[in-house]
């Protein structure tokens, strides 16, 4: 895992005990972790389970009310600029300059790190390259896609050559195959050695590209570990869903004969088996309820640790 | 490297520069074209009705009241309406501060920025006064730096109103409720001695009215009357007013 082979190097994040509360509500109750050099850590957590102010206490943008952060070796907040010179960030949302060309909001950008004209203009084309975007250089910001918005954004946060890279959301509202062109790229990076923090409720990115998760619920940490030990660990490898109608009926009366756990939203039922067999040779005789077996994934263990309710 | 850091404002400064850059012929016109026709309108069409005003052609003394009032309003809108843009719509603060950056910087950036652009449409407006022989006076260059000092006072009073504002909409007050009775109690269109006693003292708390009482003798040749005091007042509330609006901007952005 850790592909630098630097023990001695300084973790790029560690944080300890962090607590931040808003008007008494506990929006961070007392979270730890630490990243190790090179990998991909997953910060998994429902809507407001405290992923984004984690990683504004993290920049030093929020003081946070008790707890301990060291960024790149830094003490945030007391030194949050100094820690920031050498770490990237893709925002949730786009915050691109629409008065910008492509290359121009690169370069206004990495006037705000101090690196001069010159430095920056010699790195921007093998940026956009970089990011899918080659000849996008004079391109205005309006006539540039979703995705292409979000790989100028990651361009963006390399122009310093971080250390770190954090990122919130980073696929949100793209289509499957801007998607699959983001973390392609961000697994060159994690190749390339770099560290990668990001927020994510996509469960299959969380599962594609993380060496490890902590998964958050109400500014906890609930669990954390590599996705597939969490699997095998926290949750049987075998998921039955029967949907259709009588499928709540069928839970009720049956479920519990054949699986462990059953939970049932509207009219399917998610049985959670350690051998589907009797099961499926059960439903094989209730032709009227349709079936799909599949191995138990990431969102299976997100959803037992946090529920199924609604989160708004 | 703090010495650098501390240089980081000017990032933010350039950052707007540049957007003025690709805009600014069609920017400097269209800040000069409201001014002209008051200046014009009023100095010519109201001037004719009058004999001289405070000594001097009518529109020979509006000149520096259009000056100094269109300073300001230069200053207000990109502190009000562009500095909000940047700030809560396009959230090219958040960037800004994703960057090492700090809010400081951010806030004083936009600050001098709007006072520079104060300065250059300012500037447009002296040097069309210049060209039509509305001034003779050889102390013009005195105006330049005075004009940016109003352009900090204005700017960071409209820095205030947009670190408070939930919307565009909420800038209308400001301008219906402070800036346009402030234009016409600063001795813009008319001298001040025309006003009743309790309103000039009024008037006396008002910026505009400190910057008119420097620039106006300047451009009719003359020397200012206790030019430190209006320079002082200028100075005051800049700073001040820039305090605050950083100490708002810190809790709308930091919290």
């Amino acid at each position: 895992m850790d592909s630098a082979g630097q023990p001695s190097a300084p973790s790029p994040l560690v944080v300890r005990n962090l607590a931040k509360s808003y008007g008494g509500r506990a929006a961070v109750d007392g979270i730890s972790f630490e990243l190790k050099r090179g990998e991909c850590f997953g910060l998994l957590g429902p809507n407001g389970a405290g992923k984004t102010t984690t990683l504004r206490c993290c920049l030093g943008l929020t003081t946070p009310d008790s707890g301990d952060i060291r960024l790149v070796g830094e003490a945030v907040p007391t030194r949050a600029r100094e820690a920031r010179q050498r770490v990237g960030v893709v925002p949730q949302f786009d915050n691109l300059d629409p008065d910008f060309t492509a290359a121009e909001n690169l370069l206004v950008y990495a006037r705000y790190f101090g690196i001069a004209d010159a430095d920056a203009k010699r790195r921007i084309p093998e940026l956009l390259d970089f990011a899918g975007l080659g000849g996008k250089d004079r391109s205005k910001l309006s006539g540039l896609s979703g995705g292409m918005k979000r790989r100028l954004t990651l361009a963006r946060a390399l122009i310093n050559d971080p250390d770190l890279l954090l990122l919130d959301e980073p696929t949100t509202g793209l289509d499957p195959q801007a998607r699959h062109l983001i973390w392609e790229r961000l697994k060159r990076l994690l190749g390339d050695g770099k560290t990668i923090l990001l927020t994510t409720h996509f469960m299959d990115e969380a599962e594609r590209l993380c060496d490890r998760i902590a998964i958050i619920d109400a500014g906890r940490i609930v669990t954390q570990g590599a996705p597939r030990a969490l699997i095998g660990e926290l949750i049987e490898p075998s998921v039955v869903e029967v949907f259709g109608d009588g499928a709540a009926h069928w839970a009720h009366d049956h479920a519990a004969g054949f699986a462990r756990r059953c939970e049932v939203t509207g009219e399917t039922a998610f049985c959670y088996v350690e051998d589907a067999k009797p099961l499926l040779a059960h439903l094989d005789r209730r032709p009227e309820l349709r079936t799909l077996h599949r191995p138990a994934n990431l969102e299976d263990v997100f959803l037992k640790l946090t529920g199924r309710e609604l989160r708004d | 490297m703090n010495a650098l850091l501390a240089l980081r404002w000017i990032a933010v400064w350039r950052r707007n520069f540049l957007v003025w850059r690709k805009l600014a012929l069609p920017s400097v016109l269209g800040n000069l074209a409201d001014p002209m026709i008051y200046m014009f309108g009023l100095g010519y069409g109201l001037g004719s009705l009058l004999p001289q005003v405070a000594g001097v052609p009518y529109i020979s003394f509006l000149a520096a009241g259009t000056l100094c009032a269109s300073t300001m309003n230069s200053a207000s809108f990109e502190a009000l309406y562009s500095a909000f843009s940047r700030m809560h719509v396009q959230k090219t603060w958040d960037a800004m501060l994703n960057a090492p950056v700090a809010l400081e910087d951010v806030v004083a950036g936009e600050w001098i920025w709007a006072a520079t652009k104060a300065l250059f449409s300012g500037s447009a407006i002296l040097l069309v006064v210049w060209a039509l022989g509305l001034t003779e006076s050889s102390q013009l260059l005195w105006v330049l730096p005075l004009i940016f000092l109003l352009g900090l006072c204005f700017s960071a009073m409209g820095l205030i109103v947009t670190t408070l504002a939930p919307s565009y909409d909420f800038f209308m007050f400001y301008f219906t409720l402070l800036i346009t009775p402030m234009t016409l109690l600063s001795g813009v269109f008319f001298p001040l001695s025309q006003l009743p006693p309790p309103l000039q003292a009024v008037a006396q708390a008002l910026p505009l009215t400190h910057a008119v009482a420097l620039v106006r003798p300047l451009l009719l040749g003359e020397l200012p009357p206790s030019p430190l005091l209006h320079v002082a007042v200028l100075a005051t509330i800049a700073l001040t007013a820039f305090a605050i609006a950083l100490k708002l901007a810190q809790r709308r952005l930091l919290a």
